[in-house]
Formats: structure tokens, C-alpha cells, sequence
């Protein structure tokens, strides 16, 4: 066993546990942090997307080991209480849900993307995206939701 | 087909809730929250990870299973020796078909599908045996010490040999291969073809491609002793579930509990595969006194999960120089793979919608569904459609460039009208026929004729190549400009609403206002990712004036609401919406009667729900909903209900493929514009016009999330997708090597909503789900050809079919999730 030290959502927590396990792991199953799912295992699908550092990753490809000392943001860590964050309201107000799935992957990775570059083009927000695989929309209404809450974001 | 009996039962208007609603639509001048877009009842709980889905959920003293399978197709089963983990503390216990109380086979149709394979495997997926213990790691490990002593036996992969006498049979003790054969018969054939001036006979392919809902299949199983077991699992359809985990389990339906949790993506496919995997947990947990779990790995998903069918069909079609299709004699074979699952029923959809959406005289149609040691196929959205989809609207294009017409002509001239006899000799009536207006809306808004003139290639401008030299002369280059060539294509569609000649087609909705105004909502049809919840509380909220968000979706479960058959067919909108109307409309009209008599009004007309409120029709404001609420149940009315819906009768002759196969029917039109890259093979989608007629749309947003995703998965069957065997085995076992679209392989979508009048469903409204994937695929097949000059029979097109018109097979390659 080991022990972790990161921060989590904002606060500073610590954790024992086996070395051998992936972040994803170390999420759902010790800290019940269940919005982050696993879809392929292989780094594939990013339905495990979570923010590294700052960074969209795929949890699936991180040992839990990796993370000491890092700062890490779950879809648990994005909304405000029941305060939806911009991202979070126009992903429903656009239609960017169906099965939900993906949503919680979805909306970090558009996170991350307006975090680092707060005007993108579309080509922008489809790369941002294009690690995260929906099997239900077509994208179109989660690229909207993304294009307006950059708007939105940047006149506030 | 035991449930497709000839059903001579007349077509008839049957509830009086059917013809109310039509009285009602008639005063009704324009909706409040129908058509508008309103925001997913289960979105805040999805954008927030609060949503709770099958594998989220864990209980005190929960186990894990694992699957036993050998790596095999087709072998009988000796032994298995489990003598090296009998003491191995992490197995708490080995569940095998030993431990099954009730049915040891099951499926949809016909029970040939077994729980555990312990005699003979059939397909690489068929699993053996279970191990349940606490650590899934651990017991993973233990699997490999299990030693099971088998004998491989031949296997029968292609299709076309499975019926000739000498073929091995998948399952013996059935005496064929054969699952079914639907022939349809009329006119007279030869008579068509001699009245035709020209004839074109041609093949097509269609592929086996996976479902790739992005959530992988879990279920938990908790035992409740004398009340039987509970069930809570990634479920399309828990009535379905509820029916085989009883059977298995020896349970009455009562002691079987399913409940659905948030389904993460279905699209057809959490249907068998979950019937099965939650009867062996309902095994597991009952033996063991615990709450078993299993979850399935993208590798377990795709090796077990049942797929689309793939389809050969041959076509034969004879037409006159002016264009008028005399004659079409089609035979379709279907590999139904290992096991029957909905065979039957998929390929019966192709059988009633193969000649496409024409009126032809004559027409002699049969299709075949077929066992090999394949992977089994079944429902899939769109369900036998896009295959004969792809082949007769490549066929219309084909006969267009023959006669040197356009494609929209040869539509013209053939297409389904009011009126118009079907194939399987039904009366187009009672709806707004809308083939051609969407045909004519779409060429219009494409600007169609002049692109497809203008992208017209005359002969093939793929450039050969001779792959036995080395060295490639100067004529086998493209100069930089001549690279990328553009294409324009459409297809049309008809499609039956629901479930046709297939079954019982009834629905039901639980509604309970309480009284402050606020109101539970179940329906027996479940949410699959689509918005049915949403689509549903906007039904109430419009029939009584209300918002929706004073409507409380409940969670399915079977213990709570009727059986309502499966959500399937594009049914939910259509089916449960009606039952949804119906439980709004009955309690409506015990409110009315308080009201009327409250403030002593000569008529329930003069009635008006609105904005919350109840007014009259000169716009008296009388009560607000909440206080109606409180009022009515200050009176002892009952505010609760069931709301019921069953469809029309049809009528079907199984033996000459005539009847009245569905009640009502849906149209749409797709063009693809497309640009091909003539140095690679790529195909860009520039745009995708889907211009559908579902009647009313009630929730737009999810009506245009239905057109975005279903012309996403269209085009990645058209283009991309496939599973590939070898011997049996599929090479494609994560998204790795099964390549789905991806935000960067989708171009512009545009949706347009033809609403035409319908007498069924809620205001009118009836399927979208299918028809939007059904079309994409010959769409852009037939804008590639536009592009290039080429002809594709075969999908998908991908790199290589655009470019060599044939598909390169991996040999002995191993990568990526396969090792």
C-alpha cells in the first residue's frame, strides 16, 4: 500500500492504496467518485476524462501512483452545488445529452479546452473533443453548447 | 413465426381516445410547450455525474462474476475440471448450468440460445461457466487454471453454404439452418419482367458492425429470499428481462424486480445480450445469498454482444424506357450467426420494406435468415432496413443513369403516394403520404439537380494501379487540382411505425397528480438515452397547461407500471406518448367535471388549461392548476391513473407476404454531399440534409439530437465500420481497431421536419429514431459514385472500396486490444 497526497475537486486529501491501480480505479471504486466512467479501458473512448493538472487525460492510462502531488478535477468538482457551471447549463440548454454517458468526459474536456484557449474556432473544439467518443448525438448540439459557453465566458 | 400468425382482423379506428384527440387538435389553434425546445428531464443529473448507471451502483456484500469462454467457435464441450481452484479461497463460488432452476435456454423468439454452454460452443462467445468472488482480479486470474477438455468441431462461417445438404448444423436437434424464410408474392413476375424494356440484376453486401453504445454491459442481482430477486442493470428493455430471468430462475414474474438503471446507450443492443447476463446474475446471486454483479469489459462487449446483420442481396429489377419499374424479384440472405435472437422479425421488416418506397406491380421477394458459427446478430436501430436500403436505393440510381434521367426523376415516377398500392398489397391511407414532398424538399433546399448534373462523372475516374510493378508511370498521378472530386447523392425511405405484424402492440403510463399541483409520471417504455421522459412530461404538460417541471419522471421498474412490450420499432413517441395523452386526457376530464360543476359552466369546451392555470374560453382566469389540485382532492377525486394505448389491428399471410404489415408509415429523404479524395479513398462529409416526416414533433431538441446522431452512425455504417472474422473470431474487440465518427469525421447536418397529418399517436405524432439512420449509408454511397464514376455494391466505403473497389483483410496481423 501507498499513500497519495493530492488535491481533489480543491480539497487537499490523502489516500492509501495499492500502487497497481489506475486512476480511474482509485476514483470510482475508493473515492466514489462514480460521474467518471470507463468505456474501453484502452484510452480509446475518454468516457474516464478527467483534469489533470489542468489537463484533459484519460484516467483508464494513469496509475494511481502518477498523481501524488497533482491536482485533479472530477465532473464532481465542476458545478457549484446545484449551480450549474456555463459549460454544464448550455450542454443541456443545446441539446448536448442524450444518453449522458460520455457527458461528464465531455464537458472537461470542453473545460480544459476553454480554460487553456477561450476562443476557439470549431476545428478547435472538435479537436478538443475528438478523444471523446458519443455514440448518440452526432456531436453537433455538444459543439454548439461548447461555441456558446466560450461566449459566454469571455463577456462575463 | 409462432407470433406472426395471419391476423385477419380488419384495420379499424379503435379507441375513442383516438378519436377524441383528433376533435380535440381540431380547436386546438397552436401548442404551448409541444415543438418547443424544452430542457432533458434527466440532464441536470448527466452533466453533473450524478446519474446513476448500472455499474455505479454497489451494495453491501456485493460479489463479482467472471465469464468462463475458450477461445473456440465451433467445439463440444468434454469436461471441465475445476479441481485446481476447489480450494481457492477468492472463488466463493463456480455457477454453472448446474445451478439453473428453471429454463437452461432462452431467446426472444426461439429458446436456442443457452445460459451456460457446457456442452458445445457455438460462437467464441458462448460463455461456459461463472466464477463469483469478491476481487474480479483475482478471479480472472483463477480462470485460466480451470481445464476444460474439448473437441473442435467444423465450423460453417459463410452464410450461402449453410443451407446446402452437406452443411454442418448449429444446432442439430433443429434439423436445418435455417431460422426463417419469408416469401412475398405479387402479381405475376414473369408477366413484369416481359413488360419491361430493360432489366438490371445486381448484388449487394452489407457488413456485421456493432451497436458501440459507449456504456459496456452491467447488472446487479440482489436476492430478497422469499420475494424472489431484484434486478438493476444497463436494460433496454426490463419487461423482455423480467420475462427470461423468471423463466430461468423458475420464478414467478411477481418475485422478479427489474429495474432499469440510466442506460448508457442502446441503440437495439442492451436487449438479449442483458436478458441473459442478468439471468445468469439472478442465478448467482439466489445460490449465493449475496448481491452478484457483472460488468463486461469493451472486449466482453463486443465478443458477446449480438451485432447488425450482415446481408446479401440479389436484385432483379425490370423497368420501361420511360422509367416506370415493372418488376422486382429479390433474394435476401441474412446471417442471423449463432443464434435466432430476432432474426425472425428483423428480417421481416426487410421482407415487407425491400422493393424500397415504389409502386411495383409485380414483386417476388425472399428473404432467409440463416444460424452460422458467426457472432449472432439481432435489433439493431433501424432493424432490416438499412441493408435493403442500400441496395435498392443504389439500384434506383443505376436505373436513372441507364435511362439517362436523374435519380430524383426515377423517384418521381415511382414513388409512394396517397392511394398507393405497397408492396405487400396495403392501401397507403389515412396519413399524409409524404414521400415525394420530402424528395421535393430536400432536392429543393440541396439545389440538388444542378450539383448532381454538374458532379456527373460518365466513366470512372479512379485511377488503376497494377500492384504487381513497383514503379508507377506518369498517367497513374493526379495533378493537385484533380485530387479531391465532389458528389452529391440522395435516398428515400418509407418506413411502418412500431411493431407491425410482429406483436401485441399496447402501451401503458402511470400518471398521479398530488395536490399541490405537482405530478408522478411513469411509463412502461424505458428511457434508452433518447428522451422519452422529456417527450412524455411535455405531453402532459401540454394537455393541462402546466410546465414541466411540476412533472416528477419516475425510475422504470417493472414492479411499478404495466408491461408495455419493449422500447423498440421507433415506438415510444408513437405508442407510449398515446398512453401518456390517454392518462392525461382521462384525469383532464375528472377536472373538468369538478370544474364545470364548481363554477356551474354549460360545457367542458368552455374550458381552458394554460400558463398553469384553468381559465374560461373569454379568458375568465378561475383557479390556478395547484388549487384545482388541492380542490379536486379535497373532494375526493382520484388524481392517479393508468393511461393504456394499443395500436390498430394489422393483418399479415405469412405464406404470400400480403397484408396490412403496419397501421401507419413515416417517410424521409437524405442527400449526401460529399468530397473524395482520389490519392486516398477518403470521403469527407461536407453535409448531410435528413428531411424526415415523424408527424408531430413534440420534443425538438431530442427530435434534432435524433437526426444528428442517427445520420452519425449512418454515415460511420457507410463508410467505416465493420466487425471482421477470422474463422469466427472477431479481430475488431475495442475502438481501437472498431472505428467509430469522431467529432472531426462528421461534417455539417442539416434536419428538416416535414410534419405531416397522422389520425395516431399524441397530436399526430409517430417515429424518428430509425428512419434518421436507415438512409445515410446509400446517401453517401450514392454521392461517391456521383463523384467518382464508380459504382459501390459492397459497404462500407471504405479507403480501399473507394479506391481498389475491393476490401483489404489483415492477415495474421495481431494489434492493438488483440493479442
Amino acid at each position: 500500500m501507498i499513500s497519495l497526497k493530492f488535491i481533489l475537486n480543491g480539497k487537499q486529501v490523502t489516500v492509501e492504496t495499492e500502487p497497481s491501480i489506475r486512476l480511474l480505479d482509485l476514483l470510482r471504486a475508493k473515492l466514489n467518485l462514480t460521474g467518471t466512467k470507463e468505456g474501453c479501458g484502452v484510452g480509446e473512448c475518454g468516457a474516464c476524462t478527467v483534469l489533470m493538472n489542468g489537463k484533459a487525460v484519460n484516467s483508464c492510462l494513469i496509475l494511481a501512483a502518477q498523481i501524488e502531488g497533482s491536482e485533479i478535477v472530477t465532473i464532481e468538482g465542476i458545478a457549484n452545488g446545484n449551480e450549474l457551471h456555463p459549460i454544464q447549463k448550455n450542454f443541456l440548454k443545446y441539446g448536448a445529452v442524450q444518453c449522458g454517458f460520455c457527458s461528464p468526459a465531455m464537458v472537461l474536456s470542453a473545460y480544459a479546452l476553454l480554460e487553456e484557449n477561450p476562443n476557439p474556432t470549431e476545428e478547435e473544439i472538435k479537436d478538443a473533443i475528438a478523444g471523446n467518443l458519443c455514440r448518440c448525438t452526432g456531436y453537433k448540439q455538444i459543439i454548439e453548447a461548447i461555441n456558446e459557453s466560450a461566449k459566454e465566458l469571455t463577456t462575463r | 413465426m409462432k407470433n406472426l400468425k395471419i391476423i385477419n382482423v380488419r384495420f379499424f379506428a379503435q379507441t375513442s381516445s383516438v378519436l377524441r384527440m383528433t376533435g380535440r387538435e381540431l380547436m386546438k389553434k397552436k401548442f404551448s410547450v409541444v415543438g418547443t425546445n424544452v430542457i432533458r428531464e434527466d440532464g441536470f443529473d448527466k452533466v453533473t455525474g450524478r446519474a446513476k448507471f448500472a455499474d455505479d451502483y454497489k451494495f453491501d456484500g456485493m460479489l463479482h462474476a467472471v465469464m468462463l469462454r475458450i477461445p473456440e467457435t465451433h467445439a463440444k464441450i468434454n469436461s471441465i475440471n475445476y479441481l485446481e481452484i476447489e480450494n481457492d479461497a477468492s472463488i466463493i463460488s463456480i455457477i454453472t448450468s448446474a445451478d439453473i432452476p428453471g429454463s437452461k435456454k432462452v431467446g426472444m423468439i426461439k429458446n436456442d440460445q443457452p445460459i451456460f454452454c457446457d456442452e458445445v460452443v457455438v460462437t467464441p462467445g458462448d460463455v461456459l461457466a461463472m466464477l463469483v468472488g469478491e476481487d474480479v482480479s483475482r478471479l480472472r486470474s483463477a480462470l485460466s487454471k480451470i481445464k476444460i477438455d474439448f473437441s473442435p468441431l467444423p465450423v460453417l462461417t459463410d452464410p450461402k453454404k449453410s443451407l446446402e445438404p452437406d452443411a454442418i448444423l448449429i444446432h442439430p436437434e433443429l434439423g436445418s439452418n435455417l431460422i426463417i424464410h419469408h416469401p412475398l408474392r405479387k402479381g405475376n413476375i414473369e408477366k413484369g419482367f416481359d413488360e419491361s424494356d430493360q432489366i438490371i440484376e445486381q448484388t449487394y453486401t452489407t457488413q456485421l458492425i456493432e451497436h458501440a453504445y459507449i456504456e459496456p454491459e452491467a447488472v446487479i442481482a440482489i436476492p430478497l429470499g422469499v420475494n424472489g430477486v431484484k434486478i438493476i442493470g444497463s436494460i433496454q428493455n426490463p419487461f423482455s428481462a423480467r420475462r427470461i430471468i423468471a423463466a430461468v430462475v423458475n420464478l414467478p414474474l411477481d418475485k422478479v424486480q427489474v429495474i432499469q438503471a440510466q442506460l448508457g446507450g442502446s441503440f437495439g443492443g442492451k436487449d438479449d445480450i442483458m436478458c441473459i447476463l442478468s439471468a445468469r446474475a439472478a442465478v448467482a446471486a439466489i445460490k449465493v445469498n449475496r448481491p452478484v454483479k457483472i460488468r463486461y469489459t469493451r472486449e466482453e462487449s463486443i465478443l458477446e454482444s449480438y451485432k447488425r446483420h450482415p446481408y446479401i442481396l440479389n436484385y432483379k429489377v425490370g423497368f420501361t424506357n420511360s422509367g416506370k419499374i415493372k418488376a422486382m424479384k429479390i433474394d435476401i440472405l441474412a446471417d442471423g450467426g449463432a443464434y435466432c435472437s430476432m432474426s425472425p422479425f428483423v428480417t421481416w421488416r426487410s421482407v415487407v420494406q425491400a422493393t424500397g418506397p415504389y409502386e411495383v406491380e409485380n414483386v417476388h421477394t425472399d428473404v432467409r435468415a440463416v444460424y452460422t458459427n458467426n457472432p449472432y446478430t439481432g435489433a439493431m436501430r433501424g432493424f432490416g432496413s438499412p441493408q435493403p436500403i442500400f441496395a435498392n436505393e443504389s439500384l434506383m440510381d443505376e436505373i436513372a443513369l441507364k435511362l439517362g434521367i436523374t435519380p430524383y426523376e426515377v423517384r418521381k415516377i415511382n414513388g409512394l403516394k396517397a392511394g398507393s398500392i405497397t408492396a405487400t398489397g396495403q392501401k397507403l391511407q389515412n396519413h399524409d403520404v409524404n414521400l415525394l414532398t420530402v424528395l421535393n424538399v430536400a432536392a429543393k433546399d440541396t439545389d440538388f439537380l444542378n450539383k448532381w448534373k454538374k458532379y456527373k462523372k460518365d466513366k470512372s475516374i479512379v485511377k488503376k494501379y497494377d500492384f504487381t510493378k513497383s514503379v508507377f508511370n506518369d498517367s497513374q498521378f493526379i495533378e493537385p487540382d484533380q485530387l479531391i472530386k465532389k458528389g452529391i447523392g440522395l435516398a428515400v425511405s418509407y418506413r411502418g411505425c412500431s411493431l407491425g405484424a410482429e406483436g401485441i402492440d399496447a402501451a401503458a403510463c402511470y400518471l398521479s397528480f398530488q395536490n399541490d399541483g405537482t405530478a408522478y409520471l411513469l411509463s412502461g417504455l424505458a428511457e434508452n438515452g433518447q428522451g422519452l421522459r422529456t417527450t412524455f412530461s411535455i405531453i402532459v404538460a401540454e394537455e393541462l397547461g402546466i410546465t414541466t417541471d411540476n412533472i416528477f419522471y419516475l425510475e422504470t421498474d417493472t414492479s411499478r407500471v404495466p408491461d408495455s412490450g419493449p422500447t423498440v420499432a421507433s415506438r415510444a413517441t408513437l405508442m407510449g406518448g398515446g398512453a401518456v395523452k390517454n392518462a392525461a386526457e382521462i384525469l383532464r376530464g375528472r377536472f373538468e367535471e369538478l370544474i364545470q360543476e364548481e363554477w356551474k359552466l354549460k360545457s367542458e369546451d368552455e374550458i381552458v388549461f394554460r400558463d398553469n392555470k384553468i381559465l374560461t374560453t373569454d379568458n375568465r382566469s378561475l383557479i390556478t392548476f395547484k388549487d384545482l389540485c388541492k380542490l379536486a382532492a379535497s373532494r375526493g377525486i382520484n388524481l392517479s391513473t393508468i393511461g393504456w394505448y394499443k395500436s390498430p389491428n394489422v393483418d399479415w399471410d405469412e405464406h404470400t407476404g400480403q397484408g396490412d404489415a403496419y397501421f401507419t408509415y413515416v417517410y424521409g429523404c437524405q442527400i449526401a454531399e460529399v468530397s473524395v479524395n482520389l490519392g486516398t479513398g477518403e470521403v469527407y462529409l461536407d453535409k448531410i440534409t435528413a428531411v424526415h416526416d415523424p408527424g408531430t414533433v413534440i420534443n425538438k431538441l431530442g427530435a434534432e439530437g435524433q437526426v444528428y446522431g442517427g445520420v452519425t452512425q449512418g454515415a460511420g455504417y457507410g463508410m467505416l465500420e465493420e466487425v471482421t472474422t477470422e474463422n469466427g473470431l472477431i479481430r475488431e474487440l475495442n475502438f481501437d481497431q472498431y472505428l467509430i465518427l469522431t467529432a472531426k469525421d462528421i461534417g455539417e447536418i442539416k434536419p428538416i421536419f416535414v410534419e405531416g397529418k397522422e389520425i395516431y399517436g399524441p397530436w399526430g405524432a409517430k417515429s424518428l429514431g430509425e428512419p434518421t439512420l436507415e438512409l445515410t449509408a446509400a446517401a453517401i454511397s450514392n454521392a461517391v459514385s456521383n463523384a467518382t464514376g464508380n459504382r459501390f455494391f459492397n459497404l462500407p466505403l471504405n479507403l480501399e472500396e473507394v479506391l481498389l473497389g475491393k476490401k483489404l483483410r489483415p492477415v495474421e496481423v495481431k494489434r492493438g486490444s488483440l493479442r
